[in-house]
Parts: structure tokens; C-alpha cells; sequence
């Protein structure tokens, strides 16, 4: 049975998709059968964070309608084993997917893999609805910023309500992913520090990421931030991962490396 | 090129890689062909007419696509069954 990880914000722009890519290339660095699917019907994006996008033949919506079968939409990925893509279509919209479809489809892969990882989109509509219902544990990415945490707070509430674990009378567990992290800006006091988010979300920490120039790279060339090596973001998701694996790895607030004259001349990395 | 430029080792330009992989995914999503929503029913009329002549499951047909700049190549792979007694077991 696999695990289903659903990663969701509410607001847009914080981090969703990166965050969704690089979990699901950190559990399949680890070992574990991962698949990530992308639940933004018509603005699809995943392929392309994941390098993937010239490869996508049929979708999930594909599945769900019957028109192709689930392994042909699968797409492997050609650096990770045991990492799976599930592109989504990007020319219907959310009334595409079906409470029933996503079912069958979360339930066949459910037989497959360790890790489901479902990358919803922005918004509280239909396709960010079906990518938490069927969660065991969701990921929330927060900015330290107001908007995301306000809609952050919004979206934990929909968890603890509206998922099928939470009919069922059971608990979904909700972790607080914290993005964007500038260490500099939280020092000058220009930005909200991790314990004012914690405080004011009360769930419990899986990771802080900061804000790292190595992310917009790997966007770039359609890789996954963790198999950056040199990446501080990328060493960041890597301890998410361990942590969302159960492992006790203390929570420390990561600060890239401050670059000196002599840095730059010999190593410049970003 | 900076002062520091001559210095460094070249840094990795991978805003061009996201220019480049940009202008083919767009290029194909203009032209209406990035949903590809003829696919699955190509498929199934390939496999239809496949059909006629021989024995063919549907678990074994993978069809595959891959946009390049100036082409893309769309590939079907149906497995055919072994001939009849000779079967591997699986």
C-alpha cells in the first residue's frame, strides 16, 4: 500500500510544484517506488520541472477516461529509478477529473508504489480538492510572507475537514514546509521568522527551505533541486525527506554560504 | 565579461537550457499538437486495424513521443504474440 503525500499552499507561486518534484526525487534517491502526479489540469507543470515535457504522450485524464491505461501514461524517469511522472492534460480543464476517476486511479498505483506525491494547484477549487482527499499526510508550503501564511492556515483547516481520512473520522497528518527562508531578510527583521509561522499555524515543522539561487537553475534545465549535490535547497529537501521518512533529524535554519572575494573567484556556483 | 568572469570557471548557462526547452514545448503547444487528444484514438484505430491480422493485447502496446525542434517522432511499439505452441510461460 502506498503512501499518498498530497503538497498544497492555496496561494500560488510559493513552491508547490519544486516542492512536489523534489520530495518526489528524494524518496526515489532513497529508494522507495515514487510517483508524482500533476492535479493542475490545463496549466500543467510538473513535466516540465521534472524535464519530462517532451515525453508526455497520454495523462491522467487520459486514465481516468479510459482512453489509455496507466502504464502507458506513466512516464519514467530517465536519471532516478523508481521515480514516476503522471502528467496531466493541458488542454481540459478541472471538470476533468472526477472524484471516482482519481479514485480508481490512486488505488491502482496505491498496489505499485511506496510514494504517491499529489501536486495540487493553487486554489481551493476542484483539482486541489481531489489532490488532498485521498492524502495520509499532506505537506504545506508556507512563505514567510502574509498572504501564503493566511491561506496556509486556510488550506489546514480544508485538511482536517474535507479529506476521505477525515470522514472517515481519522486524523490526516499536516506538516508546515517553510520556503523561501531568507535568513538575511529574518535577521534585519524584514521578514517573518520560523517561530512566528509555527506559532501561528500550529502544525508541526518537516522543513525550512531557503531561499536558494540553485532552485531557478534546476527549473531551468528541468531537473529536480535534490540532485543538485552543491544545492543548499536541494541538502534542505533531501532532510525533509528523511524527516517525512520518520527519521529524527533536528531542524536547523539553513544559511547559504556567505560569499567572500575569494569564493567568488574560485567557485562560483550560482 | 567581468573582472571576476575571467577568473571563474564558466558559469553553467542554463537560462539558455530554459530558453530553448521553452521555445519547443510553445512551439508545439501553439500549433495545437501538445495535447496531442488524437492520440488515444489513434491508438485504438491502429490497434483496431492491427487486429484484423493478428491476435494483440491491449497491456502490450506502448506508444511513445518525442519533440524536437523541427520533428517529432511519434512511436508505436505493439507486441506481438509468440506464434501459437510456442508461448513463453509467464
Amino acid at each position: 500500500m502506498a503512501k499518498v503525500i498530497v503538497v498544497t499552499s492555496g496561494k500560488g507561486g510559493v513552491g508547490k510544484t519544486t516542492t512536489s518534484a523534489a520530495v518526489a526525487a528524494g524518496l526515489a534517491l532513497r529508494g522507495f517506488k515514487t510517483v508524482v502526479i500533476d492535479f493542475d489540469v490545463g496549466l500543467r507543470n510538473v513535466d516540465l520541472i521534472m524535464g519530462c515535457e517532451r515525453r508526455v504522450v497520454f495523462d491522467f485524464i487520459n486514465v481516468i477516461n479510459g482512453d489509455a491505461k496507466l502504464h502507458q501514461a506513466l512516464i519514467k524517469d530517465k536519471r532516478i529509478e523508481n521515480l514516476h511522472i503522471l502528467a496531466t492534460s493541458q488542454t481540459r480543464d478541472k471538470d476533468a477529473l472526477t472524484q471516482e476517476g482519481v479514485g480508481r486511479v490512486i488505488e491502482e498505483l496505491s498496489a505499485d508504489f511506496d510514494f504517491i506525491v499529489c501536486d495540487s494547484p493553487a486554489g481551493i477549487e476542484r483539482g486541489a480538492f481531489l489532490a488532498m482527499y485521498f492524502a495520509d499526510e499532506a505537506i504545506v508550503v508556507t512563505n514567510p510572507e502574509v498572504s501564503s501564511v493566511r491561506d496556509s492556515d486556510r488550506m489546514i483547516g480544508l485538511l482536517t475537514s474535507k479529506s476521505r481520512k477525515a470522514e472517515q473520522g481519522q486524523a490526516l497528518s499536516s506538516h508546515l514546509l517553510l520556503t523561501r527562508y531568507d535568513v538575511d531578510r529574518v535577521e534585519k527583521g524584514e521578514m517573518l521568522r520560523v517561530e512566528d509561522v509555527t506559532e501561528i499555524l500550529a502544525v508541526p515543522l518537516i522543513g525550512i527551505i531557503p531561499e536558494c539561487p540553485s532552485v531557478l537553475q534546476a527549473s531551468n534545465v528541468g531537473m529536480p533541486v535534490v540532485l543538485d549535490d552543491k544545492s543548499v535547497a536541494g541538502k534542505a529537501y533531501m532532510e525533509a525527506v528523511g524527516r517525512i521518512l520518520g527519521e529524527d533529524i533536528e531542524i536547523t535554519i539553513p544559511k547559504p554560504a556567505k560569499k567572500g572575494l575569494f569564493d567568488r573567484i574560485l567557485r562560483r556556483t550560482a | 565579461m567581468t573582472l571576476f568572469g575571467l577568473f571563474a570557471r564558466q558559469p553553467p548557462k542554463t537560462a539558455e537550457a530554459a530558453r530553448e526547452r521553452l521555445q519547443i514545448l510553445l512551439a508545439h503547444e501553439r500549433a495545437g499538437l501538445a495535447g496531442a487528444d488524437f492520440l488515444p484514438q489513434l491508438q485504438r484505430e491502429i490497434i483496431e486495424v492491427i487486429r484484423k491480422y493478428v491476435e494483440v493485447d491491449d497491456e502490450r502496446v506502448q506508444v511513445t513521443l518525442d519533440r524536437e525542434q523541427n520533428l517529432s517522432v511519434l512511436e508505436v511499439n505493439i507486441e506481438l504474440p509468440a506464434p501459437e505452441g510456442k508461448r513463453p510461460t509467464r
